[in-house]
């Protein structure tokens, strides 16, 4: 059998989805940024919203994901991308608008952006990548990083008696009156890949209805950071990220 | 007929911005500027023409609001007061940088730090040499009237959009707090052109529109700081704007600008009565600034006192318009003290006349 | 015709008001005006006031240190501003408002008891109406029926059906105004 018999598309069993370019990620291996991007990809491409939607990407690992989603989008300061969303969003009230950031983006520095967007009810998607890490300067302490955790700025692990506790933005923007539908997903295996994307396309339906923000927490990895290998740090996450973060849906709509 | 109305500057600009067309207004309560949002709160104008209108939670959300809805292609702005700017500066680099259009108003107040509720000028500096960082400039104009507080806004959107960079309106407690006559220009259409920069959704058959200010390869940011560079050389050779008062026989000359030049006409018109042929120069653009045009007249006269409430800030900018050919003083009142008209003749004839 | 005009008193005698009501009214005579609140350490002591330039040609200054008219409502104004009305210029001060009589003899000096009558006319509210009927009186630079119209801009149109009152304030304005020392008679 050549490869032309094996490469036809009656065996096409997985390809790329064409929400995503053709630039080559630049995420470490193992790392969960590609899988997340891929399943906001595909949610948008299966609800055919491509042209109706904007994004914007965050400062940290992914501050280039405007390279890699194929729709219009926006890089936003750091920290500020519930804000440029919230602009965006008031002057384009149509169209489908999310951000994607990771923990020290959103939790950090964008703490006071996040808070407000969920308050007011902005009716946008806000992905979260939690990692529980600063991974594009090379693994410093991230609000998220978990009590005894080592980084490079907490060497000895961290002290939460002088360096304060992990912060569990996704349970406080719950209580908001302004979410509506606040969930905590995973991307490490293929169920709950699945779960993920579920959401993730929800999420998305939701914000035709205008009922205010949605809030996808992804769980993720960050096998440079953490120093381990991908598996290493999916089996690490699985037995200490989970306890902590635990994963399901937070805050979910009223029937 | 035009409309003719008594108006508070703020108040005046704030309706300026509805009529300019504006599409949103994202702001953060601060005096001496506060009236500006009130009004526009009061005034609801989506009931007028669709803008929207949001108190943000900080100057920095308002100004980062203004970024998303500019890189729309819509016509966005935003005012704060001098401690609210220095807040906004991170998110007007970027605006800068990413090359868009925006207003932003400054109604300044003294400082430095939480400073003084009262009106100063002390902010030339940080709007004219950019401000946040990077090599960036800001187009800056300087009303001195309530007037002039209505026609800069609908200017400020038709240079930030011919030039695709944030417009500065450097205003001040005076001018912001003042009411006086205005005649206000007719209702301008809002932002409805997809512009082929603006995130407006991916077409089919286009690439997606990506706005940033990010550029990791140095031979790629360069060649946008070349850009930007290039785009300063045309604003400076086409809009430079500024007035003269009593210039043609003057021997001594006053520079100054907003609120602050108007006190010095009075200064002026107190001169003259007392024989003192002096003229005066009030730049509209700080930046551009009007370099050519104050060497042009520094070469008829003696002196040269730029009158400003700080430190002496714009002097700079006319000392370096005469290359050290004609002296040049200042006298400033600051910390939001106001010079008075008669304090200003003393100062000419103390340093200027007598120096 | 240019005049500088301020306005002081205490907080809540409708000292912002007056100035804008004139202002206003000045610019349904065709007028330039400029309205200025109080700024800077003028605020101090519970004292508010205002600079309303009227004038037929472009106004220069808002901000002033010396006016052509002074109208003073409270004892601070009076020690405040005496000194700034130019030679030959116009102090009007409230009797009620006021322990210490003027001293500058190179002004016209009048007075008003506006607040007295007021209570006459059952409606304190109308004290600045008053105030400002007695200036018109000493120096009649704007017409009554302007005044009216700049009112009818001014007030909500709720509270139009108080304008014949606030004419009639004006009216009593100009009626007890009482001069106290005039440059013509020295």
């Amino acid at each position: 059998m050549s490869e032309n018999n094996i490469i036809c598309h009656d065996n096409l069993v997985y390809d790329k989805t064409r929400v995503m370019t053709d630039k080559v990620l630049h995420y470490c291996p193992g790392c969960g940024h590609g899988t997340a991007h891929r399943i906001l990809a595909e949610a948008i491409d299966e609800l055919g919203i491509q042209g109706e939607t904007i994004g914007v990407a965050p400062v940290g690992c992914s501050v280039l994901a405007y390279y890699y989603f194929d729709v219009d989008m926006q890089e936003a300061a750091h920290g500020r991308a519930p804000a440029v969303a919230t602009g965006i969003r008031r002057v384009m009230p149509e169209k489908y608008v999310f951000t994607y950031q990771g923990d020290g983006d959103l939790a950090a520095i964008g703490t006071a952006e996040t808070i407000h967007a969920c308050n007011r009810g902005e009716n946008i998607l806000i992905v979260f990548i939690n990692n529980g890490i600063y991974g594009m300067t090379g693994g410093q302490m991230a609000p998220t990083t978990l009590p005894g955790m080592k980084s490079s700025t907490s060497p000895r692990g961290r002290d939460t008696s002088t360096m304060g506790n992990p912060l569990k933005m996704t349970e406080l923007v719950a209580q908001l009156p302004g979410t509506y539908f606040v969930t905590r997903q995973a991307v490490h295996a293929p169920a709950n890949v699945r779960k993920a994307k579920r959401a993730i396309k929800k999420a998305l339906d939701y914000q035709k209805l205008n009922k205010g923000t949605c809030f996808v927490e992804i769980v993720s990895n960050c096998p440079s950071g953490w120093k381990m290998t991908p598996t290493q740090s999916n089996k690490w996450m699985e037995e200490n990220m989970f306890p902590f973060y635990p994963l399901g849906d937070i805050k979910v709509p009223e029937k | 007929m035009k409309e003719l109305r008594l108006m508070k500057g703020n108040e005046a600009l704030a309706e300026a911005a509805i009529r300019a067309g504006a599409d949103a207004y994202f702001g953060y309560p601060i005096t001496p500027q506060s009236e500006v949002i009130e009004y526009l709160m009061r005034e609801d104008p989506a009931r007028r023409t669709g803008m929207q209108v949001l108190q943000a939670e900080s100057e920095i959300a308002a100004i980062n609001m203004v970024y998303g809805a500019a890189a729309c292609g819509k016509k966005a702005i935003t005012s704060s007061s001098s401690p609210g700017i220095s807040l906004k500066m991170e998110g007007i680099s970027y605006i800068a940088g990413a090359e868009l259009p925006c207003v932003v108003v400054n109604v300044v107040r003294g400082g430095p730090g939480l400073g003084t509720i009262q009106p100063s000028q002390s902010d030339y500096f940080q709007a004219v040499k950019g401000g946040g960082h990077g090599d960036y400039k800001l187009i800056v104009l300087a009303p001195a009237t309530v007037q002039e507080s209505v026609d800069f806004v609908k200017l400020a959107f038709e240079l930030a959009f011919k030039y695709r960079n944030p417009v500065m309106i450097l205003s001040d407690g005076i001018i912001g707090q003042m009411m006086e006559k205005v005649e206000l220009f007719e209702q301008q259409p809002r932002s409805t052109h997809e512009y082929e920069w603006a995130t407006v959704g991916k077409k089919e058959g286009r690439d997606s529109v990506i706005v940033t200010s990010l550029q990791l390869q140095s031979e790629e940011q360069e060649k946008v700081n070349l850009r930007l560079q290039a785009k300063y050389r045309e604003v400076e050779k086409n809009e430079v704007r500024f007035e003269t008062y009593e210039c043609e026989d003057a021997e001594y000359l006053f520079a100054a600008f907003g609120s602050c030049a108007r006190i010095t006409r009075k200064a002026m018109e107190m001169a003259r009565a007392r024989g003192i042929r002096v003229g005066l120069i009030r730049p509209q653009t700080l930046y551009p600034f009007p370099y050519d045009d104050i060497r042009r007249l520094s070469e008829k006269v003696k002196g040269i006192l730029t009158v400003e409430m700080n430190a002496g800030q714009m002097i700079e900018d006319v000392r370096l318009a005469v290359c050290g050919e004609t002296p040049v003083e200042h006298f400033g009142r600051f910390g939001g003290m106001i010079p008075s008209p008669d304090e200003i003749l003393e100062a000419l004839e103390q340093k200027i006349i007598g120096g | 015709m240019t005049e500088e005009i301020i306005i002081a008193g205490f907080g809540g005698q409708g000292v912002l008001s007056m100035g804008q009501i004139l202002c206003y009214s000045g610019v349904m005579q065709g007028k330039e005006v400029s309205w200025m609140p109080s700024y800077g350490p003028e605020m101090r002591g519970g004292t508010a006031n205002c600079t309303a330039i009227i004038s037929d040609r472009q106004i220069s200054s808002p901000v002033l240190n010396t006016f052509d008219t002074a109208i003073v409502l409270n004892q601070p104004s009076l020690d405040k501003f005496e000194a700034a009305v130019k030679p030959g210029g116009l102090l009007i001060y409230e009797e009620n408002g006021i322990t210490r009589k003027p001293e500058r003899t190179d002004i016209n000096v009048f007075s008003i008891t506006a607040y007295d009558e007021s209570v006459r006319m059952n409606n304190t509210k109308v004290f600045n109406m008053i105030v400002i009927g007695g200036f018109l009186k000493v120096r009649p630079i704007i017409e009554l029926e302007n005044v009216i119209k700049g009112l009818e801009k001014v007030l909500p149109e709720r509270y139009h059906h108080l304008i014949p009152l606030n004419k009639k304030a004006i009216h009593q304005g100009m009626e007890i105004i009482k001069e106290r020392h005039s440059l013509n008679q020295a």
